[in-house]
């Protein structure tokens, strides 16, 4: 089988790859520039985060997030390559949510980018499944004993987005300040979004 | 839930690369050339030279391979890398590479001469896509 488990620097071989696929014009490395960009820069949890922060805001919105997440979030602006299915699943008093690829990496590029790194790796993929709660207190975040822990699995098909619990203290603000407030690991379900 | 028979019992890495950031704004590549294989990948796939789902399969499997014979507490895993290789599997599954094509190649751009750059100070030699063959 061909592939990089031989020993061509990888570096190497994607840049013979990139060569070979534009002389036969299957890519164009300016719309490849455009995609990279837009990953790197423009789309990533902030997207989900006003997501979150609009459900916070305004109950309307709240329900068709959760009846229907994909339409909910492309109301909002935000549509493309792994957004074709969004499941959003709120926390509640009695369950906490938990999102994994156990396979690969499937992550809701629209509302939360590009997954870090720690969501790829082997350990997360198969230890969050077997031991949710010991997986999440080693990433700093402990689940009441009396909280039951789901752990979703992404598919082909479907990509979770979590919406957290708002926090305390947080009763007067607007959508945009709450915004700030919410990070992408609380959209996975690996962390809390933190009282200001 | 989906079983995973067979994949490693690692300690999750909490001070090393794979760590769990606590905040948002983490590299999303950690090297230029990752950034080339994801950008290859979408592109082609938002074309329609193959379906993302086709993509998906064979970096499952290639995952999965890697997962099988790295072992149980294997560090080091390169998602990139794995990502890389379902590319070439799926263009060469679907004839749009030869098996051995890109292994070829990057022999001929190893055999570059030294100095060559992209940087381009002066060589006179251009960005290096001339490789005529």
């Amino acid at each position: 089988m061909s592939g990089p488990t031989d020993r061509i620097p990888p570096a190497l071989r994607t840049e013979a790859l990139e060569q070979l696929l534009v002389e036969r014009e299957l890519v164009d490395p300016a719309v490849m520039d455009k995609f990279i960009a837009t990953y790197e820069r423009d789309v990533g949890p902030m997207n989900g985060a006003k997501v979150v922060a609009r459900a916070w805001t305004d109950p309307a919105y709240h329900e068709r997030l959760l009846a229907d997440g994909t339409a909910a979030i492309k109301e909002m602006g935000f549509g493309g390559p792994q957004g074709e299915h969004i499941v959003v699943l709120e926390q509640a008093a009695d369950v906490h949510h938990v999102v994994v690829c156990t396979l690969c990496s499937c992550y809701p590029w629209p509302v939360l980018g590009l997954p870090p790194s720690w969501y790829k790796d082997p350990a997360y993929r198969s230890r969050v499944v077997r031991e949710p709660r010991a997986v999440l207190a080693e990433m700093g975040l402990d689940v009441p004993a009396d909280r039951r822990i789901e752990v979703w699995d992404s598919s082909a098909e479907v990509r979770y987005l979590i919406l957290p619990r708002r926090p305390a203290g947080t009763e007067d603000w607007d959508a945009e300040r709450l915004a700030g407030l919410v990070t992408r690991d609380a959209m996975v379900g690996v962390a809390e979004v933190g009282a200001p | 839930m989906t079983g995973t028979c067979g994949t490693p019992t690692a300690v999750l890495d909490v001070e090393g690369a794979a760590a769990p950031p606590r905040a948002n704004g983490e590299l999303v590549f950690a090297e230029p050339w990752e950034s080339r294989a994801f950008g290859m990948a979408v592109s082609l796939s938002e074309q329609g030279v193959f379906a993302w789902d086709t993509f998906r399969d064979r970096l499952v499997a290639r995952i999965a391979a890697w997962e099988a014979e790295a072992g149980p507490d294997a560090p080091g895993f390169r998602y990139y890398t794995c990502w890389l290789a379902a590319l070439e599997d799926v263009l060469v599954a679907s004839g749009r590479l030869a098996a051995d094509e890109v292994a070829a190649h990057s022999a001929v751009l190893a055999a570059r001469p030294a100095g060559h750059d992209h940087g381009g100070h002066g060589h006179g030699h251009g960005h290096g896509h001339g490789h005529g063959h």
